[in-house]
């Protein structure tokens, strides 16, 4: 998800044009695993997939606040209020993690939030479906937060540095969220027939949508193999996909939840489960905009851009009056 | 089109985990001045405890050095090894040293 563009130019950026010299010092620090700090030299290349990836990565955290946020007045007693929230403003401070490592790219905040409200910048399409019942609430936490640690762990090991040491804050976070996901799921299934089913069907919309988020099968994922080269990607859409089913299986069982997947079986001589086809035309149409609630979450996020103008413009001016109002202090105390 | 002009400035944050650590980088944040970026920094960096002190300082006021600069400044140290302690052998009956 977060290493797959999304933004539709299903086109690798190549350093062609790049001083071969310059280009091979970078390839070997990388190759030798070494990280690459903001002032650094870099390809164009580089600097323009990992802006694009980090600014998706960081869009997909702010969006992605909106269908939890949806319940965090619904929550059932207090506790779960209390945690949803936490949950939630994490994510915020995920996306603001995010931002700023894709900032000393040279790229500005303004700039990120534009692309991301003309629509122009992608995020992750698991945002764009519905959050019907609370267990939606418990399915998101356990399987979205947990394909997301899946995709984040090995990225604590990037090749740029801002980005890695924005994976290691976030992935300390991530764990929590998935917990209390799992929790949710974990009581709803231990509760009455209805509680029980109400699990059961988080779990049959939210199973396909999570196993999406880890993109396109490898074969028509054309910027894989560059961006494993430069480590801003470090395991392919596949690999990962397989590890979620293989350890998220067992744990839906545990708690006597059904994968909604009738091809899913366990294939002893891989030592792992051979699961069916993702219906990668539905992740396409999401892509291209027609999720379920695709319009709402990009009006959300616009209505919260120009409802918070007044507030940035007035912060702003106070600012810099006062700035004003010290200056002429210091020039009148001389 | 957005205005670069109108943008909150950027301000580094160092947080100070606890009490005899030195202040440490952490990230960045926007706000209009530096009692907002207290205020965003504690929200951001600190939610769990993270630390018992803040600070916080104008990006644009750091002085760096230049990547291309360190060699010259910082190879000369390269063989100086007797900078350090390792370099003197030192007989082993010889105690506390
Ligand atoms: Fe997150
Ligand atoms: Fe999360």
């Amino acid at each position: 998800m977060y290493t797959t563009d999304l933004s539709g130019k299903g086109k690798a950026e190549t350093a062609a044009a790049e001083d071969p010299a310059m280009l091979a010092t970078f390839e070997a620090r990388v190759a030798a695993d070494e990280f690459i700090e903001p002032k650094d030299w870099m390809p164009e290349a580089y600097r323009k997939t990992l802006i694009r990836q980090i600014s998706q990565h960081a869009h997909s955290e702010i969006v992605g606040m909106l269908p939890e946020g949806n319940w965090i007045t619904r929550a059932p007693n207090l506790r779960r209020k209390a945690i949803l929230l936490a949950k939630v403003q994490d994510e915020g401070g995920h996306g603001l993690y995010l931002y700023c490592a894709a900032e000393t790219l040279g790229v500005s905040r303004d700039e990120m939030t534009e692309a991301l409200l003309s629509g122009k910048a992608k995020y992750s399409t698991i945002f764009n479906y519905p959050t019907l019942t609370w267990a939606d609430i418990g399915a998101i936490g356990w399987l979205v937060d947990g394909a997301a640690i899946m995709n984040q762990v090995p990225l604590q090991r990037t090749s740029y540095g801002p980005y890695a040491r924005a994976m290691v804050r976030i992935c300390k976070e991530e764990s929590f969220h998935q917990r209390q996901g799992y929790e949710i799921m974990m009581h709803l299934a231990a509760g009455t027939e209805a509680q029980k089913r109400m699990a059961q069907d988080a779990l049959n919309r939210w199973w396909w949508p999570s196993l999406m988020m880890f993109g396109p099968p490898d074969d028509k994922s054309p910027n894989t193999e560059q961006s494993l080269r430069w480590r801003i990607k470090r395991d392919t859409n596949d690999e990962l996909r397989q590890k979620f089913v293989d350890i998220t299986v067992p744990q839906a069982e545990a708690i006597g939840l059904t994968v909604p997947d009738p091809a899913l079986k366990w294939n002893e001589e891989r030592g792992a489960y051979d699961f069916g086809d993702v219906d990668w035309e539905e992740f396409y149409a999401v892509v291209r905009g027609e999720g379920a609630v695709a319009k709402e979450r990009m009006q959300a996020r616009q209505k919260a851009w120009e409802d918070g103008a007044w507030v940035r413009e007035a912060a702003r001016v106070h600012a810099e009056k006062k700035a004003v109002g010290n200056r002429q202090l210091a020039v009148g105390a001389r | 089109m957005s205005d670069p002009s109108k943008e909150w400035p950027l301000w580094e944050v160092f947080v100070r985990g606890k009490g005899g650590l030195s202040h440490r980088h952490v990230g960045s944040v926007h706000a209009a001045d530096g009692k907002m970026a207290l205020e965003h920094a504690r929200d951001t960096y600190t939610r769990r405890m993270e630390g018992v002190s803040l600070w916080v300082l104008p990006s644009a006021q750091i002085i760096a050095s230049d990547p291309g600069d360190a060699a010259a400044l910082f190879k000369p140290a390269e063989d100086k090894v007797y900078r350090h302690p390792t370099f003197y052998k030192i007989p082993d009956g010889i105690k506390h040293i």
